[in-house]
Parts: structure tokens; C-alpha cells; sequence
């Protein structure tokens, strides 16, 4: 029982980090530009699809280093050709823009890969299980955690010490302010989106190894962010890494009572955060 | 103005004209007549949804939930409970209704972006409960082995199961009632508050007005008759899958009410209208009618962001 609880609970973790990885760029294009992307699950789709392309050819490590950068790169064009025209608009119009480019993405993914679900191939040494008595721990779950913990890090570390971070930060508060003070709003916006978009990219590649390649899994990924950002508090980036982890974990210890409510349990502890506290765990007070 | 009113009236009259008339003229141009009651009933979603969007000016993502939570009611009270069709309506609704009524107290505060977030994410729970719980709800397969029963009064009996002309007529009595109540709201002094909060929120909490009561009123009132329409969409059916709960239902709402024209009350249901022709057409050609409709949401949102309506009343106007 301890050991089906604990595999439960790391799971959770794992599919936690996922979710913490993907609402971290949400949160990123959220918190600068106040557009909720929905295409957001197609582009980790597509960071996997691509991976799973590359593969034969690079490697899976040079996969996970070119399969994010290229989604990354579709994202800053696609910011520079259509999203762009939506900012500071009624933000129903970059709900519905991104909400079509999410159908367009999944439809594309599966004109080109297929509708089946295929074979994601991951170093075979890293697929052992490191212990017999907790078989769950094989090496590449513990890899999953240790890339989007250095991701997390990274992306830390970018906001808190680089240039592109600090002006990133800055604009969430005060983007005229920045503006006035001679940033070229529209480039930061730019590669604010494409660093979400990166994060959404890499998520995919990882995620792929432990969930399978189907067009789908974006859509299915999504909503759960949305929960994660939620539940951690809107303009917090430290709340949403915290809200997909406890959300992820939630979510796995309740499969082993409760397997038929695995998905719903996270919309209930949404729905608590939001009765106690509207703004969420780590969420500012009064900015939305 | 009374030229306005004038202009008004005439569009009204139109507009029934041509929904009492559907079953007559469509099959002419190349339609069929449940096409026809499935434009009045998504039509009667796409405006329930506008009278939170446009009159009220709060941005629901999650209408989705209430129109499955509609339809799931009237299925399973057919199917478990009694075969009436009038009252699994009207437990349909009230399914809807309730659940809205409980949820809202906690969305009605958020605002904007994170209103639209909330309401969507909160769908997923129906959509999940309808998913998972086979043995009630049918699961992924969706909810079969019940149909629409003849409606009965007493001294005569409607076949509305084989009939399709007379099922959409009954239809129609139900959508003129909601949409009356709808238009009789927006008159009465309430449908005036809420077209100030939507103006000017911060102003109208000046003068004294309610404005959190106001928008919950206004949200159950939109849940409430777009989980009438969704207990329509079911017996047009016989049949309710996961599907009309899931979050893309809740886009295609949005995009009907955006298309159409928010700003206009037949805007949603023009809307509607266009979107439903287009999905059927698309999907008997195409696989990838998915790309397409996605690339419909794009060019609505950079060409035509005012609406149909919104477009001829510019023209009008200048």
C-alpha cells in the first residue's frame, strides 16, 4: 500500500511538473502581454511530434535541444504575424484567435503524424528501473523531474539576472512605464512569447516519453494549467510552478482511492482555492 | 429614434418570417429541417451566452458546461426517470440553473481574462463527471437508448419523434419564450443596469448599484437558457455525448454571439446560423473541417471583429 501511495505520489509529481512547466509559459505570455494562449498545448504537441521526427536523425539528445528551439521559433513567428494584432484589445479577441489556432494546430499534427498514437523511443539505459523494491523509479522519471527542475532554474535565473528577464518583469508591472524608458515593447513581447513557447516545447518533448505521442495531448494538458495558474495565484510565477505541482499530486494520490475522479479532483481544489482565496495561493492582491 | 424603433420592428418581423417559414424554404435551397431546428437551438445558446457577453459585458468561456449539464438532465430523465418530454426539459434546466447558481457566488468577483479562465476550467469538471461516470452517463460512447416522447395534452398528441416539421415548431415555441424573456429583461429597468455595469463598471458601483448581485443574476439567468438549449440539442438528438460539455463547445458559443454581432440581439443567432451551415458543409467534405474552423475563428477575429450585424449597422450609419 505504501509503495502503491508513494508511486502514486511521484507520478503525480511528474505529471506535475509537466503541468507546472506548461502553465509557467502561459503565465510568462499572461502576465506581459495579458493573452491566455489556448494554442498553447498545440505547440507542446508539436515539440513532441518534432522530437519524435528528429530522432532519427540527432539523436534523442540532440532532440531535446532543436525540438523546443524550433517551436520556439514558430511561436515568435506566429506572435510577430497574428497575435500581435491582438494585444491591448478586448481580450476576447486573443481568446478566440488562440482558440483557433489550437483546433488548427491539433488538426495539423494529425494530418501530418497520424491520428494513431506512435512509439516515442527513449535511450533504452534510461528506461531501467533503478531499485526493486520501488520499480517506479526508473531512470527516465527521475530525468523528467531533473530537466524541468533545471528548466524552472534557468528560467529563474533569466527573469531574475539577465537584461531580457528584468525587462520582462518590469513590463508585467508597468509595460508604458517601459516603453517611455526606451525597451522596444514589441520585441520584448515577442520573445517573452517565444521563451513560453520554448517551455511549452520542452514540456512536450519530455512529456511524449512518459505519455505517449497522440495529437491530442495538448488539448488534454491545457486545462490543467489553466488549474495550476489558478490555484497558484494569476501574475505569480512561483505560484504556478507550486499550484501544477500540488495540483499533479492531487491528482495521483486520488487515483489510488478514488481512480474515477483522478481528472475532477483538481477542479475541486480549484474551486476551494477560489472560495478561500479568490486570488489564489501565491496570487498579488487586487490585480485581477 | 422612431425611425429606429421603426427599423427594429421591421428586423424582428423578418426574422420570425424566416424562422416559421425554415421548414418551407430551406429544403428548397438545399437544407433539411433538423438543420433548420439546430440553428434555432445553438442560436438560443449563442444568445443566452450574449446576454452575459454583450448586454452584460462579462466574458464566459464555460457555457459549454451548463448547455451538457441541460442536456445530460433531459437525456437522463428520459432514459431513467419518466418519458416526458416536457418535463425532462424542464429538469434539464433546472439542472443547468442550479448548478450555475452555485458556482457563480464563486466567478462573480474575477474579472476580464481571469473570469474567462475560471468559467472554462470549471466546465472540465461536468465534462469529466460525464466522461468517467459510465454506468449513469454512458462515459465517452454518450448517453443512448432513450428518445423524445409525443407530447401530450390530454385532448390531442404531438408525435414530435417522427415528425421533424413539428418537432422544430415546438422548438420554436420554446426558443420565442426564452428569447421574449431575454428582450423583455434587456427593457425592464434590470436590463439597464446591466448595460451600465458593462459600460462603466467602477461608475455604476458609484451610483449604488449591486454590481456583483447583478452580474450573478445575470449569469444564471444566461445559464439558465443555454441549459434550455442544451435540453433542445438533446432530444433533436436522442443522444448527449461528453462532447457538448467539452471546452470547444464553449469557443463555438463565443465565436456564434462574436460573428453574428454582440452588440445586436439576432447578431448570436445570424451567427449561429452561419457557423452551423458552414461545420455541416465542411465536415461532409472534408476531413480536416477541424483546420478550418480554426482558421474561420482567425479571420472572424482579425476581419470581422464587429460582427455581421456590426459591419451592416456601420454601413447604415455613415
Amino acid at each position: 500500500m505504501t509503495q502503491l501511495v508513494l508511486f502514486n505520489i511521484f507520478n503525480g509529481l511528474i505529471v506535475g511538473a509537466f503541468y507546472a512547466l506548461m502553465a509557467l509559459g502561459l503565465s510568462l505570455i499572461l502576465n506581459l502581454s495579458g493573452v491566455i494562449n489556448f494554442a498553447h498545448g498545440g505547440f507542446l504537441a508539436l515539440g513532441g511530434y518534432l522530437a519524435f521526427t528528429l530522432i532519427p536523425y540527432v539523436g534523442f539528445w540532440g532532440a531535446l535541444i532543436i525540438a523546443p528551439f524550433l517551436t520556439a521559433i514558430l511561436g515568435l513567428v506566429i506572435e510577430r504575424v497574428l497575435i500581435r494584432r491582438v494585444y491591448g484589445r478586448d481580450p476576447l479577441y486573443s481568446l478566440l484567435l488562440t482558440f483557433g489556432l489550437a483546433f488548427i494546430f491539433e488538426d495539423v499534427t494529425r494530418y501530418l503524424w497520424g491520428a494513431q498514437s506512435l512509439p516515442f523511443q527513449v535511450p533504452g539505459w534510461l528506461m531501467a528501473p533503478l531499485s526493486t523494491d520501488y520499480f517506479f523509479l526508473t531512470g527516465y522519471r527521475l530525468f523528467m523531474v531533473l530537466m524541468v527542475a533545471i528548466a524552472v532554474i534557468g528560467l529563474f535565473v533569466i527573469l531574475g539576472y539577465t537584461r531580457l528577464g528584468i525587462r520582462i518583469r518590469a513590463g508585467t508591472l508597468d509595460l508604458e512605464t517601459v516603453s517611455v524608458l526606451g525597451v522596444n515593447v514589441r520585441i520584448l513581447r515577442n520573445l517573452n512569447f517565444g521563451l513560453g513557447v520554448y517551455l511549452a516545447g520542452l514540456a512536450g518533448v519530455l512529456a511524449v516519453g512518459q505519455l505517449g505521442l497522440q495529437p491530442t495531448i495538448g488539448a488534454s494538458l491545457i486545462m490543467p494549467s489553466f488549474v495550476a495558474i489558478i490555484v497558484g495565484g494569476l501574475g505569480s510565477l512561483p505560484g504556478t510552478l507550486l499550484g501544477g505541482l500540488l495540483i499533479g499530486v492531487a491528482s495521483g494520490v486520488t487515483t489510488v482511492f478514488f481512480p474515477s475522479a483522478t481528472e475532477a479532483v483538481i477542479y475541486v481544489m480549484m474551486a476551494a482555492v477560489l472560495l478561500v482565496r479568490p486570488r489564489g495561493l501565491l496570487g498579488e492582491e487586487g490585480r485581477f | 429614434m422612431q425611425g429606429d424603433d421603426l427599423q427594429k420592428r421591421a428586423a424582428t418581423a423578418i426574422v420570425w418570417l424566416l424562422l416559421l417559414g425554415m421548414p418551407y424554404w430551406l429544403p428548397a435551397i438545399g437544407g433539411y429541417t433538423e438543420l433548420g431546428a439546430r440553428v434555432v437551438v445553438l442560436g438560443l445558446a449563442a444568445m443566452s451566452l450574449n446576454f452575459l457577453l454583450g448586454y452584460t459585458g462579462v466574458l464566459s468561456f464555460g457555457h459549454a458546461a451548463y448547455f451538457g449539464l441541460g442536456a445530460y438532465g433531459a437525456g437522463m430523465t428520459l432514459k431513467y426517470l419518466v418519458p416526458s418530454t416536457s418535463l425532462s426539459i424542464i429538469i434539464g434546466t433546472l439542472a443547468g440553473t442550479i448548478a450555475a447558481a452555485i458556482i457563480g457566488p464563486m466567478i462573480i468577483r474575477l474579472r476580464g481574462v481571469y473570469f474567462a479562465m475560471v468559467t472554462i476550467a470549471f466546465g472540465q469538471t461536468f465534462y469529466f463527471i460525464a466522461f468517467r461516470w459510465n454506468t449513469v452517463t454512458g462515459g465517452d460512447d454518450g448517453l443512448i437508448g432513450w428518445q423524445r416522447q409525443p407530447l401530450d395534452f390530454g385532448f390531442a398528441t404531438i408525435d414530435l419523434l417522427h415528425s421533424p416539421v413539428a418537432f422544430y415548431y415546438f422548438v420554436l415555441v420554446l426558443f420565442a419564450i426564452a428569447t421574449g424573456a431575454m428582450a423583455w429583461l434587456l427593457r425592464s429597468p434590470f436590463g439597464r443596469t446591466l448595460l451600465a455595469i458593462r459600460e462603466n463598471e467602477r461608475r455604476a458601483r458609484f451610483l449604488g448599484i449591486p454590481v456583483d448581485q447583478h452580474i450573478w443574476m445575470s449569469w444564471v439567468i444566461s445559464c439558465c437558457f443555454v441549459s434550455l438549449a442544451g435540453a433542445l440539442y438533446a432530444l433533436l438528438n436522442n443522444f448527449v455525448d461528453p462532447r457538448a460539455l467539452y471546452w470547444s463547445q464553449s469557443g463555438d458559443f463565443v465565436i456564434m454571439a462574436v460573428l453574428g454581432g454582440m452588440r445586436s440581439f439576432w447578431g448570436p443567432l445570424l451567427g449561429a446560423a452561419i457557423f452551423v451551415v458552414l461545420q455541416d458543409y465542411l465536415s461532409s467534405q472534408t476531413q480536416n473541417w477541424m483546420s478550418f474552423v480554426g482558421l474561420f475563428f482567425v479571420l472572424v477575429v482579425l476581419f470581422f471583429p464587429r460582427g455581421v450585424l456590426g459591419i451592416i449597422r456601420r454601413r447604415a450609419a455613415a
